[in-house]
């Protein structure tokens, strides 16, 4: 790749990237898909489950939660991606956009690029709100942004995999309805809310083993420092292993499902 | 890859392109070129492959045999450089609807890599040679069907394509927005760009179209100036229409041995219509006795040169707006 073709490329992101957020400026409900719905899960969470659920972590389930919050809502908000590509790819966007004279590399690198950011805001207000009700990091300033950055650097390997659905479903409510049958279950079927060891065993075998449960393993460890409630062990560097697959595998079937778009 | 021979001032020249989806044969091999600076209107109707065409035309589908080129490039091997020279519209699918008319141009340039000022001031001209100047600032969702189209049709243009792709442009506008879609597409090929133009319409591609190739279920099965076509099914038609509609038949029975071939008839706008080859006059006359004898009250009698409604009719053994939609694709 020369550097001319290099420039272009990084514009021709850019220019996408820019598109992609000020559609999501502009549209309310995507503020509100982007701001509200975290807000009322962390809320939710805290004061009607957060009362039953035992745990014996300093600060009290709040603290527990935080970090599964933000690591659901890091693979939640990748829906928004799966379903902005879906419906690009049914109104025929995306082809307008192929026979434009741009880098292969732009539609999906600009909404990574958008959705990337997109999430790092939610990511925060969730943080916010988490304060407001009780949450304190722990473990420091370094470990705190870490945090976000692991959390961050998930959700862009889940977006991967939204892409990848997005473009091979092309149908907005099919990929809605996939969506919630992989998400669902991985979210949930994890660390996130509740202990795994309150899980039946086969559900166990599951929870423990899977990424969500690494990274949010993860995550807690960063937030609340590296205790022996919240250990880091080997969460960490299994969540970048996972991280690093999942992009290696769904990026490639991402790219291979757009240039199928037609 | 070297073009035909013959490609010389040929802006697009299609050989033998064929494509299939699954079971379905959307092209079977059609052939066709157009000159340099010349308007092709693609007629026929929905499924016909009118579509299936425009997409290997410009790099999105691959044909399964056969080539095709686009100012001397080959859509498959040099589908880049084909790109650089193209544009596409149709049905308003460029624009972001969050948009405001002016951001979408300049988005447009900005990926066709003008610098921003160059993205601002095209875009401002182009706002102003469509009409647009006025809801330039607004977002496009707030645009009606018409100026939609026209937006997108501006879009397409950011770049100064030598060949412009239309894919059905008034599809779904209502006549007034038609006819302003028309003097704009005019305008444009007055400035040389070289079109190629799908429809359904007939009167459009008449009216917009310098050849005409007729396309159904995949292959080209007529082509030539309008003027051409219309002589193929040779000589003039006597039309009227039957207000009292339960007399229809009675009306058809009576004119039946009349003229050559059957009659045509629209039984929902009760239109009876004839061809009488070169006998005109006296098959207008024979009309107006025959319906007379059989007490048929008829309206609107008239003699009048073929449309390209008749002369599709007559090539396809089915009228282009009644068919409904076999291929999607």
């Amino acid at each position: 790749m020369t550097e001319q073709s290099l420039r272009w490329a990084v514009n021709d992101a850019w220019v996408l990237t820019w598109r992609n957020l000020t559609v999501w400026r502009r549209v309310p409900a995507y503020l509100v898909f982007t701001i509200v719905q975290p807000t009322i899960f962390t809320l939710l969470f805290r004061f009607v489950f957060g009362g039953a659920i035992p745990v014996a972590i300093p600060g009290g389930y709040v603290n527990y939660l935080l970090p599964g919050v933000i690591g659901q809502t890091a693979a939640f908000a990748t829906m928004a991606t799966a379903i902005s590509l879906a419906i690009e790819a049914q109104k025929g966007v995306i082809d307008r956009l192929r026979v434009m004279p741009i880098a292969r590399s732009a539609v999906l690198l600009g909404r990574l690029a958008a959705d990337g950011f997109r999430m790092l805001v939610t990511l925060l207000v969730i943080i916010a709100v988490g304060y407001a009700v009780g949450f304190r990091f722990s473990g420091g300033v370094g470990a705190a942004l870490g945090m976000i950055a692991l959390a961050e650097a998930f959700g862009l390997a889940l977006c991967c995999v939204s892409m990848f659905i997005g473009l091979a479903l092309r149908q907005e409510e099919a990929v809605q309805a996939f969506g919630l049958i992989w998400l669902f279950p991985l979210t949930f079927v994890s660390s996130a809310f509740v202990p795994v060891q309150s899980m039946p065993g086969w559900l166990q075998a599951f929870a423990v083993n899977q990424p969500v449960t690494h990274v949010i393993n993860a995550l807690r460890a960063l937030a609340l420092g590296d205790t022996r409630v919240t250990p880091m062990g080997d969460n960490l560097w299994l969540s970048i292993v996972w991280i690093a697959a999942i992009v290696a595998v769904f990026m490639p079937l991402a790219v291979r499902a757009y240039k199928r778009v037609s | 890859m070297t073009a035909p021979t013959n490609a010389g001032d040929k802006a697009i020249v299609v050989e033998g392109l064929r494509k299939s989806f699954g079971k379905v044969e959307a092209l079977r091999g059609i052939d066709f070129a157009v000159q340099r600076g010349t308007v092709l209107g693609v007629l026929g109707p929905n499924g016909a492959g009118k579509t299936t065409a425009v997409r290997i035309l410009t790099t999105l589908l691959q044909p399964d045999a056969g080539r095709a080129f686009v100012e001397d490039h080959d859509v498959v091997r040099e589908a880049a450089a084909v790109r650089n020279v193209i544009g596409l519209a149709g049905q308003s699918t460029a624009i972001v609807d969050e948009l405001t008319g002016h951001e979408n141009l300049e988005m447009v340039g900005r990926l066709h890599h003008l610098t921003r000022t160059q993205a601002r001031a095209r875009a401002g001209d182009l706002l102003a040679q469509f009409d647009l100047e006025d809801a330039a600032d607004r977002a496009a969702k707030t645009y009606s069907g018409g100026m939609l189209r026209r937006l997108d049709l501006a879009a397409s243009l950011v770049a100064h394509p030598a060949v412009l792709f239309l894919d059905e442009p008034t599809t779904g506008l209502d006549p007034r927005s038609r006819l302003a879609m028309w003097d704009v597409i005019r305008t444009l090929v007055a400035g040389g760009t070289t079109l190629l133009l799908t429809t359904q319409y007939l009167d459009e591609a008449d009216e917009l179209a310098d050849d005409i190739i007729v396309i159904d279920h995949g292959q080209v099965i007529a082509e030539g100036t309008a003027e051409e076509l219309k002589g193929r099914i040779g000589g003039d038609v006597v039309e009227f229409t039957v207000p009292d509609r339960s007399r229809i038949d009675d009306a058809i029975a009576a004119i039946d041995t009349l003229g050559e071939g059957d009659p045509v008839l629209d039984r929902h706008r009760g239109q009876v219509a004839i061809r009488v080859g070169s006998r005109g006059s006296e098959a207008l006359v024979e009309t107006v006795r025959r319906l007379d004898a059989a007490g048929v009250e008829s309206a609107g009698l008239s003699l009048r040169r073929p449309s390209l409604d008749d002369v599709f009719l007559a090539l396809t053994g089915h009228a282009a707006a009644a068919v409904a939609d076999e291929v999607t694709a």
